[in-house]
């Protein structure tokens, strides 16, 4: 098991139900972008998800895409959102997951990229346009460098592809809320908690939601049947237009400061709900 | 309607292809394919199909002499241009339109996605969406909608509702992402009919099977006329699926196949082929116009039909083995070429086929290479002028209120303006 997984599976343990913010590297600029990441930690997450832009992010929506635009019209590249990776893990202790899509990873080559994750201190990486089917280039040399590589889920997967999440997947399984690109979704569909309880009958890691969880409802209801919940439209559209590294912290450590209370509150009644 | 052999391994050419999709897409891209392979070996379907081409479409699209084009390129060759602009809504785009809304009904869709550069897949869109009853959304970047402003009223009129495309370069690009963003938010009633050989499997090959009526025609047409094969077949490239089309009807012939892309201008070009280098944009594997870091550079291309950065993952794969030889025409020269056309033959081309007009007469006018196609040919070397097929992908009336418009007006580009 990879640090990730070590990580996720000791905080499902010990009964947590996190919260993972997603920031988009660079976006506000470089500075807000730490601060952001500064706020994470105040509000005691240990697991934080940075996104490296690209030019075309088709699994994104409208919030995401422009934070992606504006990042790399500042000059942000693969290379500079490692340093910061390598940054929040260094001076935060954060444990760093990257999301970022195939064809930058591929530019700079599949091994170089492992290693430079490694060397980086990054625990895992998201690649929303790399299905499960055509990840075993990219696996193996992430594996070799103990980088687990994150295998996304949709309610559109049926029991035979989540056989075959369940056999690559690793570090945490991500599970894509509704059908939708990010940040546009209602939060979770009607039947969240059925998808949830189908897919932790076929694969035994932790599962965290995302995709359109965005409010302190919405996290909580994530928390009463899932193992955690990632934030990232949600949270941009909070960093949108601060250019302080102090303002950007403040309006970060609040927004999942009230996230986590919420999950946290709602996690410990689903615990004692178990119990009974 | 025949259908071409399947591919040996499903999705790829040789490196290139493949599902670089998110996961929502996967299943429905399963569906997909099966209900495809079933369809291409159900006579049932070919034969709808084939009566839609005939009686709808128009097909078989006629294959003209061009003769006093031919003269202005020399008179080294009898030049035969395949009418695709003779088709139902002006392009080639209806083929694969016409085959893909009846998988679209088979899969029980109530809703057709397109992305759109000229204009002309969007209208072939909207037309079998009106003709089956099915609603359309149709995405078109800001800047095509307004270089192709005459498409965007006729998507209207036919019942399909055009959305404007804000990001990026607001070109055909953006278009694809934006339709793709809209295929996984509503992918259980809409089904995306890519309007080019790109995207993930198994829309490459299904779209090149869908366009290989046009090489499959030409091939017949011009042994009847010529009573031998080609020596050359010439299509414009921009994602690449007149040109799948009609190669795919000499692939496996003696026959010197050559695909054109938009060289540009000042402002850039986009020769993914001949500039790019392999990536991953838009579900599959293949040449793509990229910078140092992966990103995406946005593509340039006086035809809106040609202005995209990637290439259909099977002509990267022909570049490669070198089967076909790939080359860029800018601007200019294209528009000379539409030109031309319209004053020789009175035929107006679209922008996008003008590129394939204008190699032609580049290759027609160079007397060492002319020599050597006829001492290489088949055919051998007494067997006459060069044969020449160029596909003539699409009308350009869309064209006419621009460069184009301008140049047709005024003879030499930039004269009498």
């Amino acid at each position: 098991m990879g640090r990730l997984g070590e990580l996720t599976h000791a905080l499902r343990a010990a009964g947590a139900r996190p919260v993972v913010p997603f920031v988009t590297a660079g976006f506000p600029d470089d500075a807000a972008c730490r601060g952001a990441l500064r706020g994470a930690r105040e509000a005691g997450c240990r697991l934080v998800e940075i996104g490296v832009p690209f030019s075309d992010p088709v699994a994104d929506g409208p919030v995401i895409q422009a934070a992606s635009q504006r990042a790399l019209l500042q000059g942000m590249t693969p290379a500079r959102a490692l340093d910061l990776a390598a940054w929040a893990r260094r001076e935060l202790d954060l444990t760093v997951v990257l999301m970022g899509y195939l064809n930058p990873v591929l530019r700079m080559g599949g091994e170089r990229f492992a290693d430079a994750c490694a060397a980086a201190g990054v625990a895992g990486l998201i690649v929303p346009d790399l299905p499960v089917d055509e990840a075993a280039g990219l696996r193996a040399p992430l594996r070799a460098a103990g980088v687990d590589l994150v295998s996304l889920v949709a309610p559109t997967t049926d029991a035979a592809r989540l056989r075959l999440h369940a056999a690559h997947a690793a570090g945490f399984l991500y599970l894509v809320s509704t059908t939708g690109v990010t940040g546009t979704g209602a939060g979770a569909g009607d039947d969240l908690e059925a998808y949830v309880a189908r897919v932790r009958a076929a694969c035994a890691l932790p599962l965290y939601v995302g995709f359109g969880v965005g409010t302190a409802a919405q996290a909580a209801r994530v928390a009463r049947c899932a193992d955690g919940a990632i934030v990232g439209s949600a949270l941009l559209r909070r960093l949108e237009g601060i250019d302080d590294e102090a303002a950007a912290r403040t309006a970060t450590a609040s927004f999942i400061g009230e996230l986590a209370a919420a999950m946290a509150a709602a996690g410990d009644a689903a615990g004692k709900g178990d119990r009974s | 309607m025949t259908m071409p052999a399947a591919n040996a391994a499903p999705g790829r050419f040789g490196p290139y292809g493949g599902q670089y999709v998110p996961e929502t897409l996967m299943p429905c891209l399963r569906e997909l394919e099966a209900v495809w392979l079933a369809a291409r070996a159900d006579p049932a379907f070919l034969a709808e199909l084939a009566a839609l081409q005939a009686d709808y479409s128009g097909r078989p699209t006629p294959l003209y002499r061009a003769r006093r084009f031919e003269a202005a390129c020399g008179a080294r060759a009898r030049v035969w241009l395949k009418r695709e602009d003779l088709n139902h809504t002006g392009a080639h785009k209806i083929n694969n339109c016409l085959g893909q809304v009846l998988l679209a009904q088979r899969m029980g869709k109530a809703r057709l996605i397109a992305e759109t550069g000229a204009g002309q897949h969007g209208v072939a869109t909207a037309t079998v969406a009106a003709l089956a009853g099915l609603r359309c959304t149709v995405y078109m970047g800001e800047v095509d909608m307004r270089r192709q402003e005459p498409n965007v009223r006729r998507m209207r009129l036919l019942g399909a509702e055009v959305v404007p495309v804000l990001s990026g370069a607001r070109t055909l690009k953006d278009a694809t992402s934006e339709a793709i963003r809209d295929w996984v938010t509503n992918v259980a009633d809409s089904h995306y009919i890519i309007g080019s050989t790109v995207g993930p499997h198994p829309y490459p090959t299904m779209v090149r099977d869908f366009q290989a009526v046009i090489g499959i025609e030409a091939r017949r047409q011009v042994l009847e006329k010529e009573g031998r094969l080609p020596d050359a077949a010439i299509a414009c490239v921009g994602g690449g699926s007149n040109a799948a089309g009609l190669f795919a009807g000499f692939v496996d012939d003696p026959v010197a196949l050559y695909g054109v892309e938009a060289g540009g201008g000042a402002q850039g070009h986009s020769a993914a082929l001949a500039l790019g280098s392999p990536g991953v944009l838009h579900g599959s594997l293949s040449y793509l116009l990229q910078d140092e870091h992966g990103q995406v550079v946005p593509a340039h291309s006086i035809a809106a039909g040609l202005d995209y950065p990637g290439v259909g993952p099977e002509h990267s794969f022909l570049k490669d083995t070198g089967r076909v030889t790939y080359d860029k025409v800018d601007d200019d020269e294209a528009l000379a070429a539409f030109g031309d056309l319209c004053r020789l033959e009175g035929i107006i081309p679209a922008l996008e086929s003008s590129h394939a007009l204008a190699f032609c007469r580049r290759l027609l006018g160079d007397e060492a290479a002319c020599a050597k196609l006829v001492a290489t040919r088949a055919a051998g070397p007494d067997a006459g002028p060069l044969v020449v097929v160029v596909n003539l992908s699409g009308r350009g009336d869309k064209d006419m209120h621009g460069d184009a418009g301008d140049q047709a007006n005024g003879g030499a580009h930039g004269q009498a303006r």
